[in-house]
């Protein structure tokens, strides 16, 4: 894979740097030095220029996160994490890009010529210097930019939405932040969410008042800022009672980043009769051949159904991160009120990933859907973690999962795991779980036909995920499908 | 020189659990370029086995023997340089494919072929028109389009639904394997037809079957006779009216 050797290099520039990182908070700085203390938790409050109750509010979650223990439960493997060996304010210094994309490397541009990504967007994934400024509309939904910031700011805020990185809705929009922050994940939810909350850099913030319909799907804007974002994201979305959002993270494009370690919080938060659709495409560097140098990806996502009627939905497309942990999860309070999650988790080489969702049905008439589709090549291993819980005021509850793993070659590994605990009568679980190889039948039939032998697996894949790809935004469904044919390439034969 | 499809003295064999199982024992055949060849035979002849060597089934070990088609060695090319190549298997049990939409299987399928032939490929818009022609041509309603390929599909169905991929992807050489097998009565004219209308000096061939009833209909060059992983004995379409009425006894002991 392209970006694998670019990021492996950086990786290793990183931790070959000699480098004498200075205690200082001067604007020039980039990084803080190794370590997670008090003192850096001041230090990043104090550069996002923070109020008091935020580092008040930091700090508590690192008193936390100090007292616990990383989960050990999941069905992954890895060299224990150093977390004094990581830098908690880490903007890594902006490096000279390349000049044009003749200077890039041109299996990274292969890529994107893949997944059909227009050239002009290819500048700005790749780098080049000026690519931002140089672009025209369509494209320029640079985080950075300011002109087309403002392009959007102005119909979202026509619409009364407000969207803007969390740092500023903390500053802006401090009464908001204050109610919702920690709301649907509690900061001592888990280790990882407690570290997040003690150190999160970026992120996004939405809320959506009542009544409206967001005008846009917060989701161009977003495929290029991905490239930009750090390792300790957290969004927070609120949507009214009538709002509808959708909500799209994430890229196709192979993205690297120096900091190995990613511990994202998302929380969502949908009023009576509001829904909000959250969308990923998670394609993070999985590692080297030997699945060295990875990125680990552990993920804190919930969203609380608290109106009646209220519906949230996550779709996930992850293909992406050497490890991958993450329970995008629905908290089912209002009567009436739909959950869903579709996901579709491949892993090749040797990614592992432990993933799946969380069902908690509190009120009567509440449903929810589970279709994970898990794809497994290589020597990977992947697992479906799935909890359905029916409360005992969840009344008519209604829970459909569907599971099923698709095995290429005989070397890798699927896990089906689902907890359901039912404490209602009335409440009804239905759950189905298949297991299936990509069969010599079905790559024979395709290649009679004139299909490359990746064509072919790219196609059985596909259509093994439907169901789950027809759920995000047309055009991202689009690219997300031809990633999965270049996520499983060389895995057969 | 009139060489198109040339097989000498091939050999193959299946791996069956571990042993080595030798099914086609060198076997030769020739199809002239515009001829269309049937073979008959008693089941585990070999009939399916050759069909699939000639299209590049991976499990199926050629160790003897030559395979041409237009004067290329046929067995160095993969399974998609052969459809290219023009090339065309419809299967005795055509694949399902879960979740794949018929219409964006046929239209890839069609473009991959074309591209590799050189040939300008077919838009959405284009396709569309051609699918629904021949679709109706085949008497098969528009929805099988829409369908995931061959799931659900009946067995007469998923018969059709192979003679539209011949008809899209415009072979120079169709291997039908039992292609009659499950069809009614007005069908198995239809798809005759469809077969027949390919009929030309640049088209051929060969037509797998155990009933002399569709080669009523498709009026064969010659009619081989397939036992043992080897052909036996070859005729004219008299062969197949001869099998209807005594069976493969006589050549069988022939033969010997
Ligand atoms: N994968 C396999 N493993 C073991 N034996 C096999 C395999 N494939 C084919 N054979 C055997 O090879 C022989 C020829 O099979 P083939 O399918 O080519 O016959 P056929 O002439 O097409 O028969 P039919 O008229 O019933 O379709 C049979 O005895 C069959 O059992
Ligand atoms: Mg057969």
């Amino acid at each position: 894979m392209p970006a694998v050797s670019e990021t492996r290099e950086a990786v290793e520039k990183l931790a070959r740097s000699k480098y004498e990182w200075g205690f200082e908070t001067d604007v020039e700085m980039d990084l803080a030095p190794k370590g997670l203390n008090e003192d850096i938790v001041r230090l990043i409050s104090a550069r996002k220029n923070e109020p008091q109750w935020m580092l008040e509010w930091r700090l508590k979650a690192f008193r936390q996160w100090q007292e616990m223990d990383e989960p050990q439960w999941a069905k992954i493997k890895h060299p224990p994490i150093d977390f004094q060996d990581a830098h908690y304010f880490a903007q890594p210094k902006k490096k000279p890009g390349p000049k044009s994309l003749d200077e890039v490397d041109p299996e990274l541009l292969k890529t994107y010529e893949k997944l059909g990504i227009p050239l002009h967007e290819q500048e700005m994934l790749a780098g080049v210097e000026g690519a931002g400024e140089r672009t025209p509309v369509a494209v320029d939904a640079v985080f950075d930019s300011v002109s087309v910031a403002t392009t959007f700011r102005k119909t979202l805020a026509e619409a009364g939405v407000i969207f803007c990185p969390i740092s500023e809705a903390i500053i802006e929009h401090p009464e908001l932040v204050k109610q919702y922050l920690g709301s649907v994940v509690p900061v001592g939810d888990n280790f990882f969410s407690a570290l997040n909350s003690a150190v999160f850099t970026d992120g996004s913030f939405v809320y959506v008042p009542k009544g409206v319909r967001c005008p846009m799907e917060l989701s161009t804007y977003f495929r290029i800022n991905a490239r930009n974002t750090g390792q300790f994201e957290r969004t927070l979305i609120i949507a009214e009672d009538q709002a509808t959002v959708s909500y799209l993270e994430g890229c196709t494009a192979p993205q690297r980043d120096e900091n190995q370690l990613h511990a994202a919080v998302v929380e969502l938060v949908a009023m009576e009769d509001a829904s909000i659709k959250y969308s990923t495409v998670q394609n993070w560097y999985p590692g080297d051949e030997n699945g060295k140098g990875g990125i680990y990806n552990f993920v804190t996502k919930r969203g609380i159904c608290k109106g009646d009627r209220a519906r949230i939905s996550w779709t996930q497309v992850e293909t992406g991160s050497a490890i991958t942990w993450k329970y995008p999860s629905c908290i089912l309070a209002g009567k009436g009120s739909v959950g869903e999650f579709y996901s579709v988790a491949v892993t090749n080489g040797h990614q592992q990933a432990d993933t799946g969702t969380k069902m908690i049905h509190l009120a009567p008439d509440t449903r929810s859907t589970i279709i994970a589709k898990t794809i497994s090549a290589g020597e990977s291993d992947s697992t479906y973690r799935g909890l359905v819980r029916m409360q005992p005021k969840a009344r008519n509850g209604r829970n459909f999962t569907q599971c099923d793993s698709l095995l290429i070659g005989d070397q890798c590994g699927a896990h089906t795991v689902p907890y359901i605990e039912s404490r209602n009568m009335s409440a009804r679980v239905e759950h189905e779980a298949t297991t299936s190889k990509i069969s010599e039948d079905q790559l024979f039939y395709c290649r009679s036909r004139g299909f490359s032998e990746e064509e072919a697996v790219g196609l059985i894949v596909n259509g093994f995920c439907r169901e789950v790809l027809k759920e995000l935004p047309m055009e991202f469904a689009v690219e997300a499908q031809k990633l999965l044919q270049i996520s499983l390439e060389g895995s057969v034969g | 020189m009139n060489d198109f499809l040339k097989i000498e003295g091939l050999k193959a064999q299946i791996d069956a659990d571990g042993t080595p199982k030798e099914i086609l024992k060198g076997l030769d055949l020739n199809i002239p370029k515009g001829e269309v060849h049937a073979i008959m035979g008693p089941n585990g002849s070999g009939k399916s086995t050759l069909s699939y060597v000639l299209a590049g089934r991976e499990e199926y070990e050629v160790t003897g023997g030559t395979a041409s088609f237009k004067g290329q060695d046929l067995l160095e090319l993969e399974p998609e340089e052969r459809a290219a190549l023009g090339v065309f298997l419809a299967f005795q049990s055509p694949v399902e494919l879960p979740g794949v939409n018929n219409a964006n299987f046929l239209r890839t399928a069609v473009n991959a072929v074309r591209r590799a032939r050189g040939e300008e490929e077919l838009d959405a818009v284009a396709f569309l028109k051609l699918a629904r022609e021949e679709t109706a041509r085949l008497s098969m309603s528009g929805e099988m389009l829409k369908r995931a390929v061959n799931v659900g599909f009946s067995g007469g169905e998923k018969k059709r639904n192979e003679v539209l991929q011949m008809r899209l992807l415009q072979p120079s050489l169709a291997i039908l394997d039992e292609t009659d097998s499950g069809l009614d009565i007005d069908a198995l004219r239809i798809v005759a037809e469809g077969v027949n209308s390919l009929r030309g000096p640049d088209f051929s061939a060969l037509v797998i079957t155990h009933h002399q009833r569709l080669l009523e209909y498709i009026v064969p060059d010659r009619v081989h006779v397939m036992a043992h992983g080897r052909i036996i004995h070859s005729g004219g379409p008299e062969v197949a009216t001869q099998l209807e009425k005594q069976g493969y006894k006589q050549f069988l002991e022939a033969a010997q």
